[in-house]
């Protein structure tokens, strides 16, 4: 009773406001996607008609497809030098360059987008690479990644160790030790950092304006040029598109990792 | 040898690949921003000079170096629109970071005191947004502030107002938006510490007869710091380079340095001015950058 009684009327009140303020913004972005109205605050009852003006505009798809493309290929490669260079914090205990290492790791969860973009940008110009697909995509990596290796090395920290020593006492190889004992328990938080690489990748518009080329807008890019020109029904539609495809990526997300955090469970008395 | 330093071995290998990554695309790109913030505009392409080409023999490279030159940073000194970009920048940062931990704050300390099961639960209700597209939520604030939108609406049918009040391309409506776009990076952190403090403080201290307000500074608050320290320089630093919430929501009469930046590179092609501008923004962040990176190693590296 002690943890119930410790909730202030306050505290209700600004959890309950919080929330609203989170939520109430996207929520009213979605039902005005279903508006029949072209104009974009008067209600003209419920339509799809958006939704079919999104489906007919050749440019945007095209950005879509472009998107979705660079998002799934960034997020796959960050996720396998992410948990690399997470096992390699969290286990290969001191090394030559380690801080150097730790510090280009962390710092572009913060720095500033511009700067990452610029930097890439030029750097991509010096070594005459034609920009596009694959200079979105390793931008992305290097920005994502980063993500990728926290998740996955606070994972890894707060795993217990004596399991895969035990393994190793028992005879395993370190490498065999790593993949059949550590991989499975920190399977959950490598899906996370993948389905987080790849929405950060769907979500970026900056490093992407500077790293693409003509012609091969991404979906942000497209929304941004549009949304500068004025609110249209139109990007509603998307919008809401947009954020149903980032909640079945979390479902899956979640659902995996409680599927796998009960088998860890039960394989860690083991 | 332990099992733990024999395990060590491959996984200092895995370092690598990386490794080799992160110093190609992020450290040596930052040699290039050097470079060109020392170099001339041309009408050429890359719109730059010089340019290095070191197939042109020892000379032409020595001259090279020669023409580089700081004059893009006198420029920056001296010129009052990229004087009042940077202090406009630190002053939406500050200003920013304050109403965040004001706002964010609250919520956190909420959170930290709902029944454990709950706690799981609001967690995931803040963080799904920042799952959300950030263009789509500054977008959704734009349906909601202009002129004819939700909020007008909404204050006219009360009888608030009388008329539409302008909230687009003002310094409020960009407020409004980077709080709402750096909520969960502000809660998440402060929430971590407080969750894990010992309630048991909070009620030796009332026990003993202090008012609820002296439990909250003297202990609470005080306990929260690391907590602090962590939301403010994850929101802190992104703002200050931040370009897309002022240029949608602020008006274009002052800009942040982030959008200068963008301005002298997508409008003016000034590649040396941008990565001068580049250069200077990245000066500035430098110590809030080192203290982050000692926070997050220490949270990682010490559990």
């Amino acid at each position: 009773m002690r943890t119930i009684s410790r909730l202030s009327r306050f505290n209700i009140a600004s959890l309950a406001l919080g929330l609203a303020f989170l939520y109430l913004p996207i929520l009213i972005l979605v039902i005005y996607s279903f508006n029949a109205s072209r104009l974009v605050t008067v209600w003209g009852g419920w339509s799809l008609r958006w939704y079919h003006e999104f489906f007919a505009d050749r440019a945007m798809i095209e950005a879509s497809w472009m998107s979705l493309r660079v998002a799934v290929a960034s997020a796959t490669i960050a996720t396998l030098l992410g948990t690399l260079a997470a096992v390699a914090l969290s286990r290969g205990e001191r090394f030559r360059g380690r801080t150097l290492f730790s510090g280009m790791l962390y710092a572009p969860l913060v720095m500033p987008e511009v700067i990452t973009g610029l930097s890439l940008l030029l750097l991509f110009v010096a070594l005459n690479a034609e920009r596009g697909f694959w200079t979105v995509t390793i931008a992305h990596t290097t920005l994502t990644m980063c993500f990728v290796a926290v998740v996955v090395q606070s994972r890894l920290g707060s795993l217990d160790r004596s399991l895969e020593e035990a393994a190793m006492d028992l005879g395993c190889a370190p490498v065999r030790a790593f993949l059949s004992v550590t991989l499975p328990l920190i399977a959950p938080a490598i899906v996370a950092g993948w389905m987080l690489a790849f929405t950060l990748s769907l979500d970026d518009l900056v490093i992407a304006s500077f790293t693409t080329g003509p012609g091969s807008a991404t979906l942000p890019i497209r929304i941004y040029s549009e949304v500068r020109l004025g609110v249209k029904p139109e990007i509603n539609a998307i919008c809401t598109l947009v954020i149903a495809l980032i909640a079945v990526v979390i479902i899956i997300a979640s659902v995996a990792s409680k599927l796998s955090s009960s088998q860890g469970e039960s394989a860690a008395p083991l | 040898m332990s099992a733990r330093r024999i395990f060590a071995r491959p996984a200092r290998f895995a370092a690598i690949a990386p490794y080799v990554w992160m110093v190609l695309f992020f450290l040596v790109p930052f040699g290039f921003v050097l470079k060109i913030s020392l170099s001339q505009t041309a009408i050429a392409q890359p719109p730059y000079e010089p340019v290095f080409d070191l197939t042109a023999g020892w000379t032409a490279i020595r001259a090279a170096f020669a023409a580089l030159s700081i004059d893009n940073f006198r420029l920056l000194a001296s010129d009052d629109i990229y004087v009042f970009a940077y202090l406009r920048s630190l002053t939406v940062a500050v200003t920013a970071t304050a109403l965040l931990l004001l706002i964010g704050y609250p919520i956190a300390y909420g959170m930290a005191r709902l029944p454990k099961r709950w706690q799981a639960v609001a967690m995931v209700l803040v963080i799904v947004p920042f799952w959300t597209s950030f263009l789509i939520r500054i977008y959704a604030w734009i349906n909601i502030l202009q002129h004819d939108g939700l909020l007008n609406q909404i204050l006219l049918a009360l009888h608030l107002v009388s008329q539409p009040v302008v909230w687009l391309s003002t310094d409020t409506a960009m407020y409004i938006g980077i709080v709402y776009s750096y909520l969960p990076f502000m809660i998440l952190p402060l929430y971590a510490t407080l969750a894990k403090m010992e309630p048991a403080l909070e009620e030796a201290a009332s026990d003993l007869g202090a008012p609820p307000g002296a439990v909250f500074w003297l202990v609470t608050f005080p306990l929260s710091l690391p907590g602090v320290g962590a939301g403010v320089l994850l929101c802190f630093i992104p703002i200050v380079g931040e370009f897309v919430i002022p240029d949608l929501l602020a008006g274009s009469n002052s800009l942040m340095i982030g959008q200068t930046l963008w301005l002298e590179f997508f409008t003016n092609k000034d590649w040396p001015v941008a990565s001068a501008a580049a250069i200077a923004l990245l000066v500035m962040l430098l110590l809030p950058l080192l203290f982050y990176e000692r926070l997050q190693r220490r949270q990682l590296e010490e559990q």
